[in-house]
């Protein structure tokens, strides 16, 4: 079987009209991860059994002729940053590193009821805490594109293996632009729902008032297709928004003509390579063609999007992370004396550098005398951010930007110099803070033949727009 | 400088992290660096502006709230037998890195 360009839509129609089975589709990617992995190095944990028993199901209902749900057979792999039962999952840190989870995300168990075929777990950041996938515990991962660079972060394997064709779809999360950032890097589709539309039950937390659960894919209907499997209410998430879930992938089909899009100043300013920005530009332009009005709006507070989300972030992962003890699940240090020097030694040893850099940045940001400095004023700002969102959104239906003001940077260019590794996320991180929804598509590349992404961004739990734009974007350049 | 060998000190003890002493050094000047950029949002005025702690405290003040209107309502009834069963107790222990088979172990925290 042939992976390159295999969609969602070719692989299940392929199991449907029996051209190939669920079985062959995943053997196909295990060969594939088996010859090409070890370069790239996207998975972290591959779970034959438990994909092959659900290939083996789906192979069945085709060949009885019964109906096949919309993930039919489809080989996908999880970030593993997501619990998936009787699979280890170490959300890339040491301290994780035996941990089998007892139970399944929501998301995961909503793919599996969807037909689509687990094939394993994804490499990415320690506790989804980068932007490169160098912060994994096990092993930088490389960008199929171009092995000397970067593949973006934290979801880099999941981005990777999407490139690459080891699988078809994967299931990530985003927490600053984990999903967007590496979609724009290697080439793939990557959509961030809004704040709620995805139940996060099961995902590993790091600031939980800024993680998704969102897809990466090859093509936008793709991202369509995943997202009206995964969204709605979970009573197991507080946080999941009780609101209906339209047909994304039939509003594909709706003109876009006459929508308006505005266009951010503030996302074109220094600091914006010339080769993305005339990407961008010529992307706005097609957009333009195609019957959308460019409208210019301002989001006047982005300049100070990246303090505000990196106290805020870290603040939520300080407290998040306190779990990780060594007494009910994670690594545990040897040879302490007390309960108190176990604690301290165990996370010494579990957590990797930048994870212990945002617990301690997290932590001073929310000590007594430091507290209102920090962390409440972040948490106006964030009013703030959100506010310029709400304003530009009474005058247009999305917002087209780039996705990152770079493209893909080179393995150890800035994994030395945290906070110039921070500014990388200038233009997804916004989005987070304001619960949006964000979507990457490929745009065009660079002269060294790396990935440009657009970034569109929408109302509140109108998804259904970004994805019609990208689509009709898509459509109109392929 | 702003954070000091003595603050990553006082921070890691809260954070319950045991530090190498290069891990200490690194901290104080990444540390010193990131708050100096964060120090960029002082020249905003938030007076009269409210805290967002979460994503719905804005939905409720946004003026379109057709789709979201039940967003935010976070409270529910007790059930009283829980959203799912309770995990057996061999499935509760087995990720824990001491237990006897009951309990998770740990060092003696009382001494009589």
């Amino acid at each position: 079987m042939n992976l390159d360009r295999l969609t969602i839509d070719s692989a299940r129609t392929a199991v449907e009209q029996r051209a190939t089975t669920a079985v062959e589709l995943a053997q196909s990617c295990y060969a594939k991860i088996q010859k090409e992995d070890g370069q790239v190095g996207a998975f972290l944990t591959l779970s034959h059994d438990r994909a092959l028993e659900q290939a083996e199901r789906i192979d069945r209902m085709a060949a009885e002729g019964k109906p096949l749900p919309p993930l039919a057979g489809v080989p996908v792999g999880i970030k593993d940053v997501m619990s998936t039962r009787g699979v280890r999952t170490t959300a890339g840190s040491k301290s994780l590193d035996t941990y089998v989870p007892p139970y399944d995300c929501t998301a995961v168990s909503r793919m599996e009821a969807a037909g689509a075929v687990i094939l394993g777990k994804l490499n990415c950041d320690e506790f989804a805490m980068g932007s490169s996938n160098e912060n994994s515990a096990y092993r930088p991962v490389r960008n199929p594109r171009d092995l000397d660079r970067v593949p973006g972060g934290s979801s880099g394997g999941s981005a990777a293996a999407v490139a690459a064709d080891m699988a078809v779809a994967t299931l990530c999360s985003d927490t600053g632009g984990s999903i967007r950032q590496p979609a724009s890097f290697c080439g793939v589709v990557g959509l961030m729902p809004t704040y709620g539309r995805v139940s996060r039950y099961g995902l590993i937390a790091f600031a939980s008032s800024l993680d998704h659960i969102g897809p990466l894919t090859k093509t936008v209907k793709d991202a369509a297709t995943v997202l009206g499997v995964i969204a709605g209410h979970d009573p197991m998430d507080s946080t999941s928004a009780d609101v209906p879930v339209p047909d994304y992938v039939a509003d594909l089909q709706k003109p876009i003509a006459g929508l308006k899009l505005g266009v951010a100043k503030e996302y074109f300013a220094d600091g914006l390579d010339d080769e993305i920005r005339h990407a961008v530009e010529s992307a706005i332009d097609r957009l333009k063609q195609l019957g959308c009005e460019i409208v210019p709006v301002s989001l006047p507070h982005t300049p100070y999007a990246i303090p505000t989300y990196y106290l805020i972030a870290t603040a939520e992962a300080s407290s998040n992370l306190a779990r990780y003890d060594g007494v009910r699940y994670s690594h545990r240090a040897r040879g302490f004396r007390t309960l108190s020097e176990m604690y301290r030694r165990s996370r010494d040893e579990g957590f990797g550098p930048e994870v212990k850099r945002r617990i301690m940045l997290g932590t001073y940001a929310l000590s007594a005398g430091y507290y209102d400095a920090y962390y409440l004023k972040a948490q106006k700002v964030r009013t703030l951010l959100t506010r310029d969102f709400q304003q530009a959104f009474a005058k247009v239906d999305a917002i087209v930007t780039p996705t990152s003001p770079t493209a893909a940077f080179r393995l150890g260019e800035k994994s030395n110099d945290p906070l110039s590794m921070y500014l990388a996320d200038i233009y997804t991180v916004t989005a987070d803070l304001a619960g949006i929804p964000g979507l990457s598509i490929p745009c065009g590349q660079t002269k060294e033949n790396l990935p440009i992404g657009l970034q569109i961004l929408g109302r509140h739990f109108d998804e259904s727009t970004i994805l019609r734009v990208a689509h009709a974007y898509e459509q109109a350049s392929s | 400088m702003k954070v000091s060998e003595k603050d990553v000190d006082y921070v890691a003890d809260l954070a319950n992290l045991e530090l190498t002493a290069d891990e200490r050094s690194s901290l104080v000047r990444d540390l010193n660096s990131i708050l100096e950029y964060m120090d960029r949002l002082n020249e905003l005025d938030t007076s009269g502006v409210p805290p967002m702690a979460q994503v719905s405290d804005q939905y409720r003040t946004a003026a379109d709230k057709s789709p979201v209107a039940s967003f935010g309502a976070v409270l529910r009834e007790d059930i009283i037998d829980g959203l799912r069963k309770s995990l057996p107790h061999q499935q509760a222990v087995q990720n824990a890195p001491d237990s006897d088979g009951t309990f998770f172990l740990v060092p003696k925290v009382i001494e009589r």
